[in-house]
């Protein structure tokens, strides 16, 4: 082999691993250009709903109401929840959501209860959000029992409750905490407390109906009410606060729209609102259960020629990819450099696995409801992004500084005597030789990323997070697993195409 | 003719303990010298002060006239070759890119690369067929002729070797030893090699420096420190290895 072959080899191999390192980030530009474009396209108003049945019902009846009325509206459903929601709402992000009014008091205000409506009110027109009148019905904490066992022991009211010691309470552990909850509640109407044990509420609804316990606390507009038949017993000291539902929207839609939300006031009653919830949970389609709504009105709309599921899993599966893709690779561009500083000890050292540690130690919930208010972040696919470049920090980080440490001292002593500067050194010697553990944690990163990227649901920024959370809250395993099952497959690939790639990443002479 | 390496009251100390007491050494051009003593006697310190591994507290250290500041280590340490124990090998490099590592980046033209190469095999009777293995591939005696030659790569004023024969068999050492005494005849290398062998010292060195306690004991050859024995530990250490070897 002469000289000049040798050489240029040499060169070629240099600059393929350089042009490996370079793609990602032009991907990344690439798409961010994207994403930008994208969201500046149309004009649809946006309706927000928290993740549970009867959000996501009273969002899909406002939607289909306004586009009669040819508004067009867009669903981001099963939102993080209240702070995420009015987050948005107040920075002008979604148009409207239904919200009720102890929340809206209690949560969003922190008014005392006494506040009346008007000042309530006066209150949001601060933050240039209005609230409708009352849709019709209070969903608050109720006490439900089996409707026959009710009747034999001729109980209708709560405080009739007093003079039965025998019955069984079974509640769930929030309701046994609460500020509103059980305490006061016996308190107040001075109900016998021996026979009282905590259970989750889905099999509270079991043991009602194998008669293991009596009473259970329950949501007054709750579908497994009206599926089993049971009775609410009446508040007849006025004991649980309002509930009431309405519509929070910005002042600035335009006023065919809020006349839209304002012709929902008043027609949805407790008992219709449990069967819409019932029709939601049975048909696992929100849309079909807003139809209900509309079918004693004008038209009967048939359901909108749906997505196939081949589509549907596409669109989620690439979006998935593309919050998971996108935060890894800031978590490369930023961790790798954080992971050198660390290495290198000291106060610095620490600060940064600290700091990166912590991070980790923050729910998701609450870092999106810390970031939806930010202007550049709010409901997008950002805030995603954001969250999840946060938590791969840390395994980068971390095995890039592990990496850089376990480096043998007469290594690094040679690569010193040989007379090669810092930079040298750092480039050709340290960083090859940590290149194992710097991929194993952006391999952990990549496999941790797949798996959280479906709390972008929970702004409503889409992924595989979506089938996740709207079969959570219909209770339908057929919806969940067509989020996890891609999400499981996406974690494999990514982890078998990580084994492809140390192989081109990690010099040869490392893996002997 | 003045020395390459002189050191004026030079010493070191780890925390409280001290590791080399304040010394005063010349190091002749062309000559071997070897430095001895039993673990802990400041022999590698020395080493490590001079390719500048480790400052000194106090003293200077002059190379070739010129005193040894931060500012110019690194074209100081590439006028000096230093060989360790176990190679220090670069593990994700091949053989013969560990030993122009430091041409390649300093572009040298890949001609004289190559010729550099050939020579640097046939003196350190590396095969030539080897080079493109990886460090793990090699033996512990061939390791360490790909160590010597990553040293020699540049030619290097001064050869630096912290017992680069410690943790080969005695076979696959004696030859090693055999090699280097050619080497730096042939070279007329100046070198310091540090070693805790009287056999491999008197045999590679020019000169012996023999340490204890972070002080020199005595300089001379073997013949001297057995004839002319400058204190009791001297007489001790010779007679110790004296016995290891003669049993």
């Amino acid at each position: 082999m002469n000289a000049g072959t040798r050489s240029g080899g040499l060169q070629t191999a240099e600059r393929f691993q350089r042009a490996v390192w370079k793609a990602p980030l032009l991907g990344l530009l690439a798409t961010l250009c994207v994403l930008r474009a994208s969201t500046s396209l149309g004009e649809p108003i946006l309706v927000g709903s928290k993740k549970f049945t009867e959000s996501y019902v009273l969002a899909e009846i406002a939607k289909r109401a306004m586009e009669e009325a040819g508004i067009p509206v867009e669903h981001r459903q099963g939102m993080g929840g209240t702070i995420i929601l009015w987050e948005a709402l107040r920075t002008d992000q979604i148009g409207f959501y239904p919200e009720y009014t102890g929340t809206i008091g209690e949560e969003i205000l922190k008014a005392p209860p006494s506040t009346s409506t008007a000042e309530m009110r006066a209150k949001l027109e601060r933050s240039g959000v209005g609230m409708t009148s009352d849709l019709g019905f209070n969903n608050t904490y109720a006490l439900v029992m089996q409707r026959a066992v009710a009747e034999k022991s001729h109980i209708q009211k709560i405080s009739d409750l007093r003079n039965h010691p025998e019955l069984r309470f079974g509640l769930t552990h929030e309701f046994l905490d609460r500020r509103d909850g059980w305490r006061p509640l016996a308190d107040k109407y001075q109900l016998p407390t021996q026979n009282v044990s905590g259970i989750d509420h889905g099999l509270g609804y079991a043991a009602l109906r194998n008669g293991s316990i009596d009473v259970k606390d329950a949501y007054s507009t709750d579908a497994k009410i009206g599926e089993n038949d049971l009775v609410v017993l009446q508040d007849d000291l006025q004991f649980f606060p309002q509930y009431r539902a309405v519509f929070l929207y910005r002042l600035t839609l335009p006023p065919k729209a809020i006349a839209v939300l304002r012709s929902l006031v008043g027609t949805l009653d407790e008992n219709q609102m449990i069967r819409l919830n019932a029709e939601a949970e049975r048909t696992k389609n929100y849309a079909l259960a807003a139809d209900l709504y509309f079918q004693n009105g004008a038209s009967r709309q048939q359901p909108r020629a749906g997505e196939t599921l081949t589509h549907k899993l596409i669109r989620w599966t690439s979006r998935h990819l593309e919050l998971a893709g996108i935060s890894l690779l800031l978590s490369i561009i930023v961790g790798i450099p954080l992971g050198i500083a660390a290495s290198r000890g000291g106060a610095l050292g620490q600060v940064i696995l600290g700091v990166t540690s912590a991070v980790q130690t923050i729910p998701s919930l609450a870092l999106l409801a810390l970031l939806v208010p930010v202007p550049f972040f709010g409901i997008s696919p950002r805030t995603a992004i954001a969250a999840l470049f946060l938590y791969g920090l840390l395994p980068i980080v971390r095995n890039t500084a592990t990496g850089l440490q376990d480096i043998a001292q007469p290594v690094r002593e040679s690569a010193i005597a040989l007379g090669l500067e810092p930079a040298a050194r750092l480039w050709k010697i340290y960083l090859p030789i940590a290149s194992r553990s710097i991929l194993g944690g952006i391999k952990t990163s990549a496999v941790i990323n797949i798996g959280t990227a479906t709390l972008a649901a929970l702004i409503g920024a889409g992924g595989l997070g979506e089938p996740i959370l709207s079969g959570l809250n219909l209770n339908d395993h057929a919806t969940i697993l067509q989020g996890a099952i891609p999400a499981a497959v996406l974690a494999l690939l990514v982890q078998w195409s990580f084994d492809l790639l140390d192989r081109i990443l990690i010099p040869k002479g490392l893996r002997l | 003719m003045s020395a390459l390496v002189q050191l004026r009251g030079v010493s070191k100390t780890y925390g409280s303990a001290a590791a080399l007491h304040p010394t005063d050494l010349a190091f002749e051009r062309g000559k071997t010298t070897v430095l001895i003593g039993p673990s802990g006697c400041g022999k590698s310190t020395l080493l490590r002060l001079i390719i500048g591994l480790l400052e000194p507290d106090a003293g200077t250290i002059q190379f070739d006239g010129a005193p040894i500041t931060p500012a110019h280590t690194a074209e100081l340490r590439r006028r000096v070759g230093y060989v360790i124990q176990d190679g220090g090998l670069f593990p994700h490099l091949t053989a013969r890119k560990n030993v122009l590592l430091m041409s390649t980046h300093l572009k040298r033209p890949v001609a004289e690369m190559d010729q550099r190469l050939a020579e640097l095999c046939a003196l350190t009777r590396f095969p030539e067929t080897a080079l493109d293995r990886y460090p793990l591939e090699l033996s512990g005696g061939q390791r360490q002729r790909i160590s010597l030659m990553r040293a020699l790569a540049l030619s290097p004023e001064l050869l630096l070797l912290d017992e680069p024969l410690g943790a080969l068999d005695p076979l696959v050492r004696a030859a090693l030893q055999k090699d280097l005494k050619e080497i730096f005849a042939r070279l007329k290398q100046t070198a310091i090699l540090v070693t805790h062998d009287l056999a491999e010292a008197a045999y590679l060195g020019d000169e012996i420096v023999l340490m204890t306690e972070g002080r020199v004991a005595q300089i001379g050859t073997l013949e001297d420190l057995r004839a002319k024995p400058a204190s009791a530990f001297v007489t001790e250490f010779i007679n110790a290895q004296r016995a290891l070897v003669l049993t």
